[in-house]
């Protein structure tokens, strides 16, 4: 499974709250859930996002609440993957639950700059930064958890 | 093994299991709430599966936005109604029946050691208390177990918070776990579990193993959980049937970590804005001016939280500069404290008394922040926005501290206050 996009940077401790506030957790149709993703951070990301983008984080990301709302706003704004150095664990389960591609590399955050062009393998466990040519490798997921994302969720896969 | 383990074993069927494996557990009971039912009932029905699992280990409980704040809050609870009567499920708190769902679910006796409880919400390791592996989860993984009774876990690693010597007056369990979440860092337990001993969780009430168990999260943590003992006991026998399952964790136990903490010298804490790991001694942070104070939530809103506050408030008025906002967790927590006569105490003293729900804490209605403003809040996290205004101030802290700031019109070490 291959990814890419243009990158859109952030840091530590990204909470559910800033990527979904609770009001809008009323909401249930995807679309309009994506018109208000980041909006506690940035209110014009789902703008900035809609081409597709790929968002490089700190440790933490995705903390707190376990509303699925918060990975349904990013990928339906047009976040294609999230490369973190580490993921609240709710957010992770639930953003490969819906077919949002998710990995951990500390080294990637550290080198990878906002509007870089990244390209992501998922089962070779690669990120090449296109703008500074640099290659960086991650442990990929385990089988299991491949599988759900490659058939784009685990819902898609149960229905199969 | 340790408690973690053995518990996970026991429900995945294995004799022995260690941190890292992953095992396919089953599931004793499954909640949803307001705003998680409805994706995980959308979930459920794509999968194409009729019935439910099994309808008397699910339980529905109405406490996000309780009474409907909005149309769509409306439109969402009755969506959920008519799927628990499609569905058969009799274990539904709708308005005015239950109160703030992680109360509910130890108040009606559904939390019992050893058991296995996954609820969509972040704070259902809040069950850990009362010695059972708890863990909250989104949507679609909720619609997996209404779908099978079992889901996957990673066995997490542990960490051991050994507590050891007397909390100070006004000092609570509260300032214990904000202290811990400082020292552990938001991330610093991420996957893992907390298992809290020693002589300090043994003096503790159930109310507040409530409250140490429900923030593990804020550190990252999937459970937290203290060994049942006879306060377990006793709290559970007024509450269910049936035999009550003790285990201990093994004497040669694998931790990743043990965190000791000397209780003697502890002093109030308070988590300020916007991390719930920002914690400092409330004496560091005294005079900053307050608009708001909200106690409640299902971190702080039982009836032990209600009673310090209504100690301090007796006889006394919230500051002019402030508006105080009282919520009892549940529907049995605002009665026993209308008998015990702690809402006149806090109504004289110039409190607003909301029916039990969430609240404020998670910025849905009953007293958002304006921009700039500051709060002090018993709830469980200060993000930006998280109770209205990106601009606004959230300082978390005990009811002692939240009570002696809201008469003093900003924040104040609550023992300063009983000396004056």
């Amino acid at each position: 499974m291959k990814i890419s996009g243009k990158v859109l940077k952030f840091g530590n401790n990204i909470d559910t709250d800033v990527i979904l506030p609770g009001k809008y957790l009323v909401l249930t149709n995807p679309k309009e859930l994506a018109k208000h993703a980041m909006e506690g951070l940035d209110k014009d990301f789902s703008k900035k996002a809609e081409k597709g983008v790929v968002i490089v984080a700190g440790e933490n990301f995705g903390c707190g609440s376990s509303r699925e709302h918060a990975p349904i706003a990013l990928k339906n704004a047009g976040v294609k993957a999230i490369i973190a150095k580490s993921f609240a664990r709710i957010f992770y389960r639930n953003a490969i639950n819906i077919g949002l591609p998710v990995l951990e590399c500390e080294d990637a955050f550290e080198k990878i700059e906002e509007n870089d062009e990244v390209s992501i393998d998922l089962s070779v466990g690669e990120i090449i930064d296109k703008t500074k040519n640099l290659t960086f490798k991650f442990i990929p997921l385990p089988p299991f958890l491949l599988d759900i994302l490659t058939r784009g969720g685990l819902i898609k896969k149960l229905k199969n | 093994m340790n408690l973690t383990e053995k518990i996970l074993a026991k429900a995945s069927n294995l004799k022995d299991v260690h941190s890292g494996e992953i095992v396919n557990a089953k599931i004793d009971y499954a909640m949803v709430h307001d705003l998680t039912a409805p994706l995980t009932i959308d979930a459920f029905n794509e999968i194409g599966i009729k019935k439910v699992w099994d309808p008397n280990k699910i339980i529905v409980i109405f406490d996000h936005c309780v009474p409907a704040s909005f149309i769509e809050a409306a439109e969402l609870h009755k969506k959920v109604r008519s799927f628990v009567k499609t569905q058969g499920i009799k274990n539904f708190f709708d308005v005015g029946q239950g109160g703030i769902c992680h109360q509910v679910m130890v108040e009606k006796g559904f939390v019992k050691p050893g058991e296995v409880i996954v609820g969509a919400d972040s704070h259902t390791c809040t069950y850990g208390a009362l010695g059972a592996f708890a863990t909250g989860i989104g949507s679609t993984d909720m619609a997996y177990v209404f779908a099978t009774g079992e889901l996957w876990f990673k066995v997490p690693k542990t960490i051991k918070v050994q507590a050891s010597g007397k909390l100070q007056k006004f000092v609570t369990p509260k300032d214990l776990i904000l202290h811990v979440i400082g020292k552990l860092g938001a991330g610093g337990a991420n996957y893992m579990s907390l298992e809290f001993t020693g002589s300090t969780i043994k003096n503790i009430s159930i109310d507040g193993r409530l409250t140490l168990c429900n923030m593990v999260v804020e550190a990252g943590a999937k459970s937290g959980i203290v060994p049942a003992d006879e306060k377990t006991i006793n709290y559970i026998k007024l509450r269910s049937k049936g035999k009550i399952d003790i285990q201990e964790s093994d004497e040669d136990a694998v931790y990743d970590k043990i965190l000791e903490v000397n209780c003697e010298n502890l002093q109030p804490m308070i988590a300020c804005p916007n991390s719930v790991d920002n914690v400092k001694p409330v004496s560091e942070v005294s005079g900053i001016e307050v608009n708001q104070v909200f106690i409640g939530s299902c971190t702080n809103g039982r009836i032990e939280d209600l009673r310090i506050a209504a100690q301090l408030l007796k006889n006394k008025k919230v500051n002019d500069k402030v508006r105080l906002i009282v919520i009892p967790a549940s529907q049995e927590v605002y009665l026993q404290s209308l008998k015990e006569g702690l809402i006149e105490i806090l109504v004289k003293a110039g409190a607003v008394i909301g029916n039990p729900n969430c609240g404020p804490c998670l910025g849905g209605h009953m007293g958002l922040l304006a921009s700039e403003e500051v709060c002090v809040s018993t709830s469980n996290r200060n993000f930006i926005g998280r109770m209205g205004s990106t601009s606004a101030k959230i300082y978390l802290a005990s009811p002692a501290t939240a009570a002696a700031s809201a008469i003093r019109g900003e924040i104040v070490d609550p023992r300063i206050l009983e000396e004056e």
